[in-house]
């Protein structure tokens, strides 16, 4: 597989656009459920992923041919969703407390104003769910549980598409599992 | 479960990782035998675990493909010749050198506005014109720039104006040629043959050692 990568990488650098379209053919799913998931929108998810795809050919001069190819691309890819998420957010510090109020942090007050009543919850479907309960994660942990989970990479690469430490991506992981056992417990059951 | 030491906790996370070690399993399953809380705890995260791997798997839709073709840049023509640069770096070099090179050669006789002339006996100055008064004899070549030269005696050498004119009196004798260079294309033939001349007499010393 690493071989034909790197085939078709040689034929894009020569200036073959139908070698990238094999490219786009091999990863567009699993660029797409990366950004589905972290945006959860599918339009968005789209015109992300294929950003992700058209940054890609403009610097394949500058991809390191001994790399994972797709470590590189999801690195674009959650890079720029990550830019599309800050984006959207309002233009305060999430992680400031929120005064008067102990411990209490933003990502809190987003968490309860973005919670369906319990009724609506029980009516999505558990595909739905799924989605919601991501979507409430702070990005840092969403993008972590999203590689680890959904896209089943090894810890080793979600280091190095996250461009951060073994340790660090192991903690995001472990606070995310339980920033998602806290939603899952307050809702009834699935 | 206040009363549990934290590490238990981090050892669920390490035993979900698939990365606990033989000790740290044992007591984390001695704990659990032992303690209800944490074994709920335990669960629930195995159920957070369960519960994220059941999402299906999405696909991209089916144009996704031409999409992303389409929004490709399209290659402009310049950078074909970009690319022929880069294959061909000591062309460009070249290239380079001799764009660099004329440019120096024509800023030259644009900014040497300035009058000068080649330090003679016998020469007189006024304004901007070198005079060799008449009954005088000047050996040696002389060269003016940005002036006139008006000649009433003799030059026993070569004459050369650049960006002026040659008055020349009844009496005057140049025994060397005489040039005027007004034009920079003048001026660029100038140079080069300077520069001939100056190789030719250079290997012309040599031999004659």
């Amino acid at each position: 597989m690493d071989a034909l990568v790197n085939k078709r990488i040689k034929q894009i650098l020569k200036g073959d656009k139908d070698a990238f379209a094999e490219i786009v053919d091999l990863y567009q799913h699993r660029l797409y459920q990366v950004c589905y998931r972290m945006l959860g929108n599918r339009h968005e998810a789209e015109d992300i992923a294929q950003e992700a795809f058209v940054r890609a050919f403009i610097n394949i001069h500058t991809f390191d041919q001994k790399r994972k190819f797709s470590t590189w691309l999801y690195r674009i890819a959650t890079n720029l969703c990550i830019d599309r998420i800050r984006k959207k957010k309002p233009d305060y510090y999430l992680d400031a407390e929120v005064r008067g109020t102990e411990g209490l942090d933003m990502y809190s007050q987003i968490a309860t104003s973005d919670e369906l009543p319990e009724e609506e919850l029980m009516k999505l479907e558990l595909q739905d769910r799924i989605q919601y309960e991501i979507s409430r994660l702070p990005d840092k942990y969403r993008s972590a549980i999203v590689l680890k989970y959904m896209e089943e990479l090894s810890l080793q690469e979600i280091s190095e598409i996250l461009d951060l430490p073994l340790g660090t991506v192991k903690t995001r992981i472990h606070r995310g599992r339980e920033a998602l056992r806290k939603q899952l417990s307050r809702q009834p059951h699935i | 479960m206040n009363a549990c030491p934290e590490r238990i906790v981090h050892f669920m996370h390490e035993y979900l990782d698939g990365e606990i070690s033989r000790e740290h399993e044992l007591e984390l399953k001695s704990h659990l035998q032992s303690c209800e809380a944490c074994q709920a705890h335990m669960h629930e995260l195995s159920d957070v675990v369960a519960f994220v791997k059941g999402a299906a798997h999405i696909e991209a839709p089916n144009d996704f493909n031409h999409s992303v073709i389409a929004r490709l840049p399209k290659e402009k023509s310049h950078e074909g010749v970009s690319k022929w640069l880069r294959r061909h770096p000591v062309l460009t070099a070249a290239a380079m050198f001799l764009l660099l090179m004329s440019s120096a050669l024509f800023t030259n006789f644009n900014d040497e506005q300035q009058f000068s002339f080649t330090k003679q006996e016998n020469v007189l100055v006024e304004g901007e014109t070198v005079i060799i008064p008449e009954g005088q004899v000047v050996k040696g070549d002389l060269v003016v720039r940005n002036g006139d030269v008006q000649i009433d005696g003799e030059l026993d050498g070569n004459l050369t104006i650049i960006n002026g004119t040659a008055y020349m009196a009844s009496t005057a004798n140049i025994t060397g040629t005489s040039e005027e260079i007004n034009e920079a294309f003048d001026w660029l033939w100038y140079k080069i043959k300077d520069g001939a001349k100056e190789v030719v007499s250079f290997f012309e010393k040599d031999e004659t050692k």
